[in-house]
């Protein structure tokens, strides 16, 4: 069997030892992220089969139930998500093209954006918790604000769809959240100067995983707030 | 091929420091720590096993009582599947393996390769806190409700089985990535080890089956802490739904398990057939089927929990169908040993016992997916017997031939060949004298988890009592010699079985830290080893020629190169 000789010619810093060339280890890397997000989507299909289940068995209960989730916020929540979208791939095309100061900038907006989603979240998760709408056992709604009479929502099943409701946007959140980290890292490193044209991966995926994030908060809207 | 001086910098020499071992990124090392993990727990969990059997000796009370055996049992079924069988093929033997076969330096990702091995490590501890912090109860399924109300750690078991999940989800990705983006010049798909075709055919169900497990076992923990009432009857909740939930995990699970041992079975039989394998592309793909058909049987486990007729019966045709690639594979496999000519060394012996063990168990369980006979022996000993030969006569028995064919590859020594025929030996007579009688008593109605039973099964379940000693025998003869052979063990050539993937052919005795020197250049097939002795020439080593002839002959009289 032939021999090939190893490569040795200059290696740029970014590059790994263990790959031949800077398209190699992007391929891999975003390949692999393409992976997780799969694993990711998996992770949220046993909540959504878990929804549409108890959905099929007790559609009139999930639609009176989710009169209790403000649309409003909702909707404002998925504008704020699309947006920060919107900054993500800004940012990746200003990697591409060496715009250091542009990166930071659009990364620095996409993390406020996120922070603006968590803030609304927390807001809507207190005003449910001040009026007893928990998860499950200890659901016990009551007292009235924004024009409902809480009480009247403690109906048989009801509990399960805010369990769903609490865990399915739990899990988001807490993706969210992971995201802020993901990015706090990135802008610190875009900051240093550790992207150009030449390498920009760490950007790029997590890019990929926040447009997941905002994706099933697309799903989760729609089912959750609005029907 | 490359010359190897006793002084030579390998990847255990090369840095000595306990640091270097704990934050290390080279895929062979991880694998080493992986080793020795996984056979500790292995040790633990094979213990609790014995003394599963001890209590079955004789009917009634003998040395625990019934709440002490349900732990035993649960916590012998945790470890075993979730901390042994599923990470041992693959993030063992797949991580010391794969790269060298794939002419590669490492895996895509050595970090995540590290984080995974901590969270495997992370989540076992979690899991055995478990036993110091309560009760456990419910066996390794833990079905709602019954997991909901009883025990009072099973929070810690989910909490580990969680973490544990994540750890094979990163190995998964880890290895599709790599086999997809880091083969050697020249080493097409046609040309793959049938190893890495198992492994990628593992990693794929790895990916998308065990987020399901993930988000199962975190809902049963927000049941469990806040009851959230969707697997809770009680509250409304549907515990048919956690068990569809479970399987369409665990029973993919089961090619997760069984998946990476054909590959092995593979090597195994190319190698000593010395014969390429016939059906090589069958072979390669009925690995793929059993992954995406894997994924679609999951019903067969429900058979008797209320799900609708039409839906068992489908999953009942479907369950069917599995039999069909894996049929292929050991029919391929017998044809290859037909035209080859045997050499039976100890890995060998290993191939052959699972070419029996397993189709026992496979043949099994295409009867249990037949609906009446399922309904009859659900739940008795019979599904127990039947798992095991699967799982230990698949999984186990090819776990422990890859480690005697890759040993020499792992410590650069070669083991004592008589006494690795002895405890092969001792296994196969220990498994089936431990098993096969639990056919017979769960055909005859004996009901499994139960520490007690009627006095017309004492005989047989002494008799499986008794093998589960020599089954035991054999595996602490294989613990010694193998521990032995590290310190007094001759030293091994670089390719002593005459393999012809480049894990053997392209790497020093010890590999270097990075594999190879050169990076390989691949111009034939994994297993041609009809160019055998084009490729060997003279050299004395490796060409597989005359080491049929005694055991333990590779170095004797033949220089260091």
């Amino acid at each position: 069997m032939a021999e090939a000789s190893t490569v040795t010619a200059d290696r740029p810093k970014h590059l790994h030892p263990h790959f031949v060339s800077s398209e190699q280890q992007f391929d891999a890397a975003k390949m692999g992220m393409w992976l997780f997000l799969v694993t990711e989507i998996l992770l949220f299909s046993g909540l959504f089969v878990a929804y549409t289940v108890f959905r099929i068995w007790y559609p009139e209960v999930f639609s009176h139930s989710a009169e209790l989730l403000d649309w409003r916020l909702g909707g404002l929540n998925t504008i704020v998500l699309l947006a920060s979208s919107l900054t993500v791939a800004m940012g990746v095309h200003y990697a591409q093209t060496n715009e250091r100061k542009k990166l930071v900038r659009a990364l620095i907006l996409t993390i406020c954006f996120a922070a603006v989603f968590m803030i609304v979240k927390y807001f809507e998760y207190t005003g449910k918790f001040a009026h007893g709408v928990f998860p499950g056992v200890n659901f016990d709604p009551h007292g009235t604000a924004g024009g409902h009479d809480y009480a009247a929502y403690n109906i048989p099943f009801a509990a399960q769809f805010f369990s769903i409701y609490f865990v399915m946007t739990g899990v988001h959140g807490l993706h969210v959240l992971i995201g802020i980290g993901l990015f706090s890292w990135i802008v610190i490193r875009a900051n240093k100067g550790h992207f150009s044209s030449e390498y920009y991966t760490p950007v790029e995926i997590t890019g990929l995983y926040w447009h997941l994030v905002d994706i099933i908060w697309i799903f989760l809207f729609p089912l959750l707030y609005l029907i | 091929m490359s010359a190897d001086a006793s002084t030579s910098v390998n990847y255990l020499n090369h840095d000595r420091s306990i640091k270097s071992w704990l934050l290390t990124l080279d895929h062979k090392r991880i694998g080493i720590l992986y080793l020795v993990v996984i056979s500790l727990v292995f040790l633990g969990a094979g213990i609790l096993a014995l003394f599963i059997r001890l209590e079955q000796i004789a009917p009634g009370q003998d040395i625990m009582g019934p709440d002490a055996y349900n732990q035993i049992f649960t916590i012998h079924g945790v470890l075993m599947v979730f901390a042994f069988i599923i990470p041992a093929i693959p993030a063992i033997l797949g991580n010391f393996v794969l790269p060298m076969q794939l002419g590669a330096k490492d895996v895509a990702f050595p970090r995540l390769n590290l984080l995974s091995f901590y969270l495997y490590v992370g989540g076992a501890l979690i899991v055995l806190s478990a036993l110091l912090v309560g009760r456990i109860d419910g066996g390794w399924t833990f079905y709602a409700p019954y997991s909901i109300r009883v025990g009072d750690s099973i929070l810690f078991v989910t909490m580990g089985v969680f973490v544990m999940g994540f750890s094979s989800i990163l190995t998964g990705v880890n290895f599709i990535v790599t086999i997809h983006k880091m083969r050697a010049p020249g080493l097409t798909w046609n040309r793959l080890p049938l190893f890495v075709w198992s492994l990628y055919s593992t990693a794929i169900v790895q990916v998308l089956a065990t987020p399901v497990i993930g988000i199962t076992v975190l809902l049963l923990f927000l049941e469990r802490l806040l009851g959230i009432g969707i697997f809770d009857p009680a509250l409304g909740g549907d515990p048919v739904l956690f068990q569809h939930f479970f399987w369409f995990y665990s029973h993919p699970a089961v090619y997760v398990m069984i998946l990476p041992a054909f590959g092995i079975i593979s090597e195994l039989i190319g190698t000593f057939s010395r014969h390429r394998i016939f059906g090589y592309r069958f072979v390669a793909l009925s690995s793929i089927a059993i992954a995406f058909l894997g994924a679609l049987v999951w019903g067969h486990h429900l058979f008797v929990a209320g799900q609708s007729a039409l839906a068992s019966t489908v999953f009942s045709l479907l369950t069917f169908l599995i039999g069909i690639p894996t049929g292929v594979k050991v029919v391929n496999w017998v044809v290859t040993m037909h035209q080859g000519s045997i050499q039976l060394r100890t890995p060998m012996l290993y191939a052959l016992m699972f070419l029996i063990l397993f189709s026992i168990g496979g043949f099994t369980g295409i009867m249990l997916g037949v609906l009446p006979i399922d309904i009859h022996l659900h739940d008795t000993y019979f599904i127990v017997a039947h798992f095991h030969y699967v799982m230990v006569g698949g999984n186990v028995i090819a776990a422990l031939g890859g480690l005697h064919y890759w040993w020499p590859k792992i410590t650069g020594k070669i083991f004592n060949e008589t006494l690795g025929r002895i405890a092969a030996g001792l296994i196969f007579v220990g498994f089936n004298l431990t098993f096969f009688p639990q056919f017979i008593t769960g055909s005859r109605g004996m009901p499994r988890r139960y520490y007690d039973y009627p006095v017309e099964f004492e005989s047989l379940n002494q008799l499986s009592t008794y093998g589960s000693w020599v089954l035991a025998a054999g595996m602490f003869l294989i613990a010694g010699y193998l521990l032995h052979s590290l310190f007094k063990g001759k030293k091994a050539s670089a390719n002593p079985w005459g393999s012809l993937t480049l894990e053997w052919t392209h790497t020093n005795r010890l590999p270097i830290p990075h594999n190879f020197e050169r990076t390989p250049i691949v111009t034939r097939g994994a297993y041609d080893f009809h160019l055998a002795k084009d490729l060997f020439k003279d050299e004395p080593s490796g060409n597989g020629v005359d080491s049929h002839q005694v055991p333990d002959l590779e170095q004797e009289g033949r220089p260091e190169a």
